[in-house]
């Protein structure tokens, strides 16, 4: 055996330990283990902390039922087609049902309500404006970003939606439910405006929402403390589609 | 059966296998994010967020390991957490389980929780996902992101930095019993 072949090295230790040394080796590190103390005692070393890492932390148990994915796959985007399809059936279904909705959101307006509606509201006034619609300008995006983040204590994520047809034209501050609001709006090029209004909250995750207005619609989510909405358009399948752009890049950060 | 319907059966399946292999590693992930992040509360936490970002992403997986790509989700999501809590660290000492004085059926292997804790991410991260979860190098490679030589040097360093933890906190923590 040559002396290549008898030299060990420490990853190969590390290696023979967690059982990734190939076959071959094996025994040329077992053979090295037996004229090496040091080595060996490292082995044992670390053999030992296997096994109180495991001894600790190594128990297994049964999941609680938050973890129940058919109702985690509830509150996922992904079954936001179902859920919009239930609010519509909803909608058609009327009677005690929509008697019942109503009553429940004359008592205590929900966070949805809540938030649409203020949202609903910006976007009425500022869509039409045509000279000041936004009080900071996208040519100023990064500063926008920063202003808005700051006010609201919170990082604020500002799509990028122009591979869709969309250009920021800026945002503004609003006063919002609880406290400040942000407020972003972004133009197509025949004109048709789209807006994402932010807002702390203190709801759970959801899935996105859609609200049916006379003029405009709107479509909300919650993620990690903030509320989202974007309105727009009235057209439901493309006010869906820039959610679902807009929700995409909020979600992964690409910005 | 039409042919539509027959696509759509094919897709619930599709579905239901894909939940059924998420399903099986919740307890694997439990067991990770515990030991991660030394806070049981916590480790739910970081579970479901991770299980709610595969179920958002159902669409975009194809085939693949899914074991891995869970762990990559929790990993990530555990390290988002940990740059956003760096601006105000002490909040997590305090919940950290494993403060001296804390009691438990595991008192005894303590020292370890202990030694593990006063780890960097990576190391931590490393170490766990080789003895406690079995992920092969190259899978630990994959989750971390980086060549399979970090991979080492990292869960290198991890065991020496253990036991030099142990080998000098040891007698110290023993006085205060």
């Amino acid at each position: 055996m040559s002396d290549d072949e008898m030299m060990v090295t420490e990853h190969e230790l590390h290696a023979y330990v967690d059982g990734e040394l190939p076959a071959e080796r094996v025994i040329a590190v077992e053979a090295w283990l037996a004229s090496h103390v040091d080595d060996a005692s490292r082995v044992a070393e670390w053999r030992a902390q296997t096994q109180a890492i495991r001894a600790h932390y190594g128990t297994m148990e049964l999941p609680p039922a938050r973890f129940d994915l058919e109702q985690l796959a509830r509150r996922s985007p992904l079954w936001r087609g179902i859920a919009a399809a239930a609010v519509v059936a909803a909608f058609l279904a009327g009677g005690i049902a929509g008697w019942l909705v109503h009553g429940a959101s004359a008592a205590a307006p929900s966070r949805f309500d809540i938030f649409t509606n203020q949202a609903l509201d910006a976007h009425k006034v500022y869509v039409v404006e045509v000279r000041h619609p936004v009080e900071v300008t996208g040519a100023e995006r990064a500063h926008l970003v920063q202003w808005l983040s700051k006010r609201l204590d919170y990082e604020l994520r500002v799509p990028d939606l122009e591979d869709i047809g969309l250009r920021l034209i800026g945002g503004r501050l609003l006063p919002g439910p609880f406290g400040p609001a942000a407020f972003c709006m972004y133009e197509g090029p025949s004109g048709e405006r789209f807006t994402i209004y932010y807002a702390r909250t203190d709801a759970a995750a959801s899935a996105l929402r859609y609200r049916a207005g006379d003029r405009f619609a709107a479509v909300y989510w919650v993620e990690r403390g903030l509320g989202y909405v974007v309105s727009g358009s009235a057209d439901r399948a493309r006010l869906m589609a820039v959610s679902q752009a807009a929700y995409e890049r909020i979600d992964k950060g690409i910005l | 059966m039409n042919p539509a319907d027959a696509l759509k059966q094919a897709d619930g399946l599709k579905v239901a296998t894909f939940r059924q292999s998420i399903e099986r590693q919740i307890p694997a992930l439990r067991r990770y994010a515990r030991a991660l992040t030394r806070n049981a509360e916590l480790a739910d936490d970081l579970v479901q967020d991770t299980l709610l970002r595969a179920l958002r992403s159902e669409h975009l997986f194809n085939g693949g390991e899914i074991r891995s790509w869970l762990y990559t989700i929790l990993t990530n999501l555990n390290r988002n957490r940990l740059r956003s809590l760096a601006r105000r660290p002490a909040l997590d000492q305090l919940k950290d389980a494993d403060a001296a004085g804390a009691a438990g059926p595991q008192a005894g292997t303590r020292d370890i929780a202990r030694a593990l804790a006063s780890l960097v991410e990576e190391q931590r991260s490393t170490l766990l996902l080789v003895v406690l979860e079995g992920l092969s190098y190259r899978e630990v490679a994959e989750v971390q992101g980086v060549p399979i030589g970090t991979v080492m040097s990292r869960l290198a360093r991890a065991r020496s930095n253990i036991k030099a933890f142990l080998d000098g906190a040891g007698p110290a923590l023993r006085r205060v019993k």
